[in-house]
């Protein structure tokens, strides 16, 4: 049995009744990884030594009856973006190519509270800063079902080591499509929360106000599972949000009996490509079969939400990446001549081009004279936006579209025109925007027998109706076809 | 000089607030700890840390606020501020910008015969940045980030002040208010309060401002009065010369008594303020400006009318002790245990300001309880021991903080009270000195002087000067 085919809940059965030990669950990770990184390259780094050291301690906890979450003992792989305490956290990036964190992430100490053995670290697009994890400074990953396409991003590593079956779930973060676009073209369910609703304490930054962790998994119920683990009010994250509930997997019953559904006809236009299309409206179809009423309603404003993203995003991460300046930690430039010299060769050489790219328009927008015209514009923006969701959802309990325009694209095809790679996070942006919940989850395959994703949006904590519908709808799906290389 | 010019100044001070723990995390803002002793991952700038506000940071600035009759910003939020320096670990400062938590508030300040206002344009709070170490040994600079997060305010005054003793008078009046409310000690000498000068000059009677400067580096009262007449004057004689000032920062040497420009407007940096993501925006409810406002303990000007007024005291008395808090508070602390406030005043404003004085310390410095020079006052009230006695008796008290009770009592200073032991002291002095009785009974009163310095010694010094002059009279006039 590939005890990696399993989902995480159930290798936590199998776990806790002692049919699996932790330690084989963790070899069987780690076995899976050594076998399928060449193809993938979704790990940045592998903890071996780390992880089968966790398995003995948890291995001990759940036998003392100390553990007995459903998650005890399941392998996990973690985004290069979340410190981990000890072992190194490079953000994909050249900067922070030997950096190691003093401290770990809450939302990954909430994870290992559960019982969790952490394999590795994730590749990434670099700094988050990406759509095809082709940004990362240490190699693209590679998608399971097609080797030659991209895995999406930016938590592309994540994606493709839950659907290559190298670990059961995963965590990513999402600060406009970075979960959910890498799980679309993946075939895997990743839900990006409420912001809020996972702490951001550990979280190496991109745009504070935009970012949340995510789980990453093989299907919906695993998705409710991990995000209760995660979810917590972090005092520590002054934007963390006291929940009344954080019971995430009573959700999951097979229920879409009177689920307002509304899929907004802006969504669907021009740019979508026909197969993704039928996927979307065939899904809609499932859920109206199972009692769910679903009409199409123009949201508005969708053309204005990536202007927006990309000025509020690129200005706080002009901001944050500043303190990646040769001082402290991460890479300093070998040679410089003084202070200013120093900062300036470090930071060009440590930085690849879509990271420039973005601190670049970040200082602009906010520098004198352009902060009323770009930002403060763009903050308004963001403010309708989410005045058009909340109207939306006077009458909606889901928004259902598609996550991204098209399935993943090949290697080496996107970044050349970055204008036009912006533009395919059009689905997701207005989600990060408005801090909503969104759920991705696989509703098909085109005829390159790649995977479609599709997005069910919620309103402000209201988790739990995202997830009942997908689950509703996965209950008909059935379970997703593993890529062919397993 | 031919024309006559008008001097224009107005200060932006900062001052270090007196929270225990840092405004962004909970290290602590200890001062003198070994390097990067007192850090953690927000404080150092570490990848993924985040910052939480320390809410006293903004009871501090509240109060503040209210004190210098400002309006309290309801919404108001923090910005960042982006620059790089290695004392800055996130290349950002969290500052206010747009909305900083007060605003059009004012002070009065005595000028000339009268008073002046003296408007502030806001009141922000911000963090402070660490502290850069030059290594001589190694040649290289080492960052120590123990400062790096000490809560500041900085209070911005309009451009209201005219010459030296109004600003000196303004940095008093905030010092006073701020070390009354608690909320800072305000040492300027180590930093605790720092004064940056916004300085120009314009022919008298005119409204246009000239250009001007800002002097950094001004750490005494004496060298805020010096820098302001050096750099009016410098102003003035460009202005003379036909030449400009050119609008630029100016660092101050007070030993060469010259100031140097550092960067000129051209060179300013653009920050790039924006709202901090990081943190929410602050909403302050009218209760809490309620409960914050009936917290205010009492200001200067209150209480010195008070002590005019409760305890009698003399204006020179209560300009004096309410001058600075901790001498108010020993005073009144003192008085609540039963001693006579004017006995207590004179304790405080002679042989406490001349031992200070000796020890060059401030009354800040000053270590004895109220305890112990209420016990002083009350030995001498009931006449156990003679003001000389107390005297030195209070050096001890000032010094070590002593019991004078108990020490009395062990040294034996308690004086004399058998009349007929001091009688018979004082008979066999009168006999001992013939010429001196005769010489007073000549009408020469100096000689009753000397039989009485005489009895002191003879008693070392523990008898009742008055008790030991009256029996002398007695005996003399037998």
């Amino acid at each position: 049995m590939d005890l990696m085919s399993l989902t995480a809940l159930e290798l936590g059965r199998k776990i806790k009744a002692k049919e699996v030990s932790v330690l084989e669950a963790a070899r069987a990770a780690l076995d899976a990884v050594k076998s399928r990184e060449e193809t993938l390259h979704a790990f940045v780094t592998v903890d071996e030594e780390g992880a089968l050291a966790q398995a003995e301690q948890i291995q001990k906890k759940i036998d003392a009856g100390e553990l007995s979450g459903p998650l005890a003992g399941v392998p996990v792989a973690v985004k290069d973006v979340m410190c981990t305490e000890g072992l190194r956290t490079t953000c994909s990036s050249k900067m922070l190519e030997n950096f190691v964190p003093v401290y770990t992430a809450e939302a990954v100490i909430n994870l290992q509270k559960a019982g969790a053995v952490v394999i590795g670290k994730t590749n990434m697009d670099e700094f988050a800063m990406g759509s095809t994890t082709e940004t990362s400074a240490f190699g693209a990953t590679k998608n399971p079902y097609d080797a030659g396409r991209v895995p999406g991003g930016s938590s592309g590593g994540s994606a493709a080591a839950v659907a290559g079956r190298e670990v059961p779930y995963a965590l990513g973060s999402d600060t406009g499509d970075s979960i959910r676009q890498p799980s679309a073209y993946c075939g895997v369910t990743g839900l990006k929360p409420t912001y809020g609703t996972v702490s951001r304490y550990g979280l190496i930054a991109y745009a504070s106000s935009l970012d949340q962790i995510g789980p990453m998994t093989r299907d919906v119920s695993d998705c409710a599972a991990v995000l209760e683990a995660i979810a917590s009010y972090d005092p520590k994250d002054s934007t963390s949000v006291k929940r009344e509930d954080y019971d995430f997997t009573s959700a999951l019953t097979d229920d879409a009996a009177g689920t307002r559904i509304g899929i907004p006809r802006d969504y669907m236009g021009e740019g979508l490509d026909p197969e993704v299309k039928a996927a979307i409206y065939a899904a809609a179809k499932e859920l109206e079969r199972k009692g769910a009423v679903v009409e199409e309603f123009d949201l508005g404003l969708v053309k204005y939400a990536i202007p927006a993203y990309y000025v509020i995003a690129c200005a706080e991460a002009s901001s944050n990446l500043a303190r990646f300046d040769g001082v402290k930690y991460g890479y300093r430039a070998e040679e410089f001549e003084g202070l200013h010299d120093m900062y300036k060769k470090t930071r060009s050489q440590g930085f690849g081009p879509e990271v420039k790219r973005r601190i670049m328009l970040g200082s602009f927008v906010l520098s004198s004279g352009y902060y009323d015209a770009y930002y403060v514009k763009a903050l308004k923006v963001k403010a309708l936006i989410k005045r058009a969701f909340d109207e939306a959802f006077k009458r909606y309990d889901c928004i259902l579209g598609p996550v991204a325009p098209a399935t993943a694209p090949e290697l080496g095809k996107s970044l050349r025109d970055p204008l036009k790679m912006y533009l395919s996070d059009i689905y997701t942006i207005s989600v990060n925007l408005a801090g909503l919940p969104g759920i991705s989850l696989p509703c098909g395959m085109d005829k390159a027998g790649l995977p479609i994703g599709m997005q069910l949006i919620g309103d402000a904590f209201q988790e739990k109706k995202i997830i009942r519908t997908a689950y509703a709808y996965e209950c008909s799906r059935g379970a997703f076809p593993a890529p062919k290389m397993i | 000089m031919s024309k006559q010019y008008e001097t224009v100044i107005g200060l932006e001070v900062h001052v270090e607030l007196a929270t225990k723990t840092k405004i962004f995390c909970g290290c602590s803002t200890a001062f003198g700890g070994a390097p990067n002793t007192h850090t953690c991952p927000v404080c150092t700038g570490m990848p993924g840390s985040l910052p939480v506000l320390n809410k006293q940071v903004l009871e501090y600035a509240v109060a503040v606020g209210l004190a210098t009759n400002c309006t309290i910003t309801q919404n108001c939020k923090f910005d960042r501020k982006n620059y790089f320096y290695p004392d800055n670990p996130t290349a950002y400062q969290i500052s206010q910008l747009y909305f900083p938590v007060c605003r059009n508030g004012y002070v009065e300040v005595p000028s000339g015969d009268g008073t002046k206002k003296i408007r502030i344009h806001e009141i922000h709070m911000e963090e402070d940045a660490g502290k850069l170490v030059h290594d001589e040994w190694d040649d290289c600079t080492l960052v120590d980030f123990n400062r790096k997060g000490v809560p500041l305010i900085e209070i911005v005054s309009e451009p209201d002040m005219r010459n030296a003793d109004e600003v000196i008078a303004y940095l008093e009046k905030l010092r006073m208010t701020i070390q009354y409310l608690g909320a800072s000690d305000c040492k300027l000498q180590e930093g605790s309060m720092r004064a940056d000068v916004n300085l120009s000059v314009r022919e008298a009677g005119s409204t246009a401002f000239g250009t001007r400067t800002e002097m950094k580096n001004l750490n005494s009262f004496k060298a805020i009065a010096r820098a302001i007449e050096r750099e009016r004057k410098r102003q003035i004689e460009l202005l003379e010369e036909g030449r400009k000032v050119i609008q630029e920062t100016r660092r101050w040497d007070d030993n060469k008594e010259y100031s140097y420009a550092m960067r000129s407007k051209e060179d300013a940096q653009d920050y790039r303020y924006f709202p901090e993501p990081d943190l929410v925006p602050i909403r302050i409810s009218d209760e809490y400006i309620a409960a914050i406002r009936a917290r205010q303990p009492e200001l200067r000007d209150a209480k010195m009318a008070r002590y005019i007024s409760q305890y009698q005291l003399p204006e020179y008395d209560a300009e004096i002790l309410t001058g600075t808090k901790k001498l108010a508070d020993l005073f009144e602390a003192t008085v609540k245990l039963g001693s006579a406030p004017k006995e207590v005043s004179n304790w405080l404003m002679g042989d406490t300001m001349k031992l200070l004085k000796e020890a060059e310390k401030e009354p800040e410095d000053i270590s004895f309880s109220p305890e112990n020079l209420s016990k002083l006052i009350g030995l001498i009230a009931d006449g156990k021991i003679n003001r000389p006695t107390a005297k030195a008796v209070f050096e001890k008290v000032f010094a070590q903080d002593i019991d004078p009770e108990k020490y009395v009592e062990e040294q034996g200073l308690g004086m004399v009270n058998d009349t007929d032991a001091l009688k018979k002291t004082i008979r066999e002095i009168v006999d001992a000195n013939p010429q001196s009785v005769a010489d007073y009974k000549a009408g020469k009163t100096k000689a009753m002087g000397f039989l009485v310095g005489q009895t002191m010694k003879a008693m070392k010094g523990k008898a009742d000067p008055g008790m030991v002059n009256r029996i002398l009279t007695e005996i003399l006039n037998e």
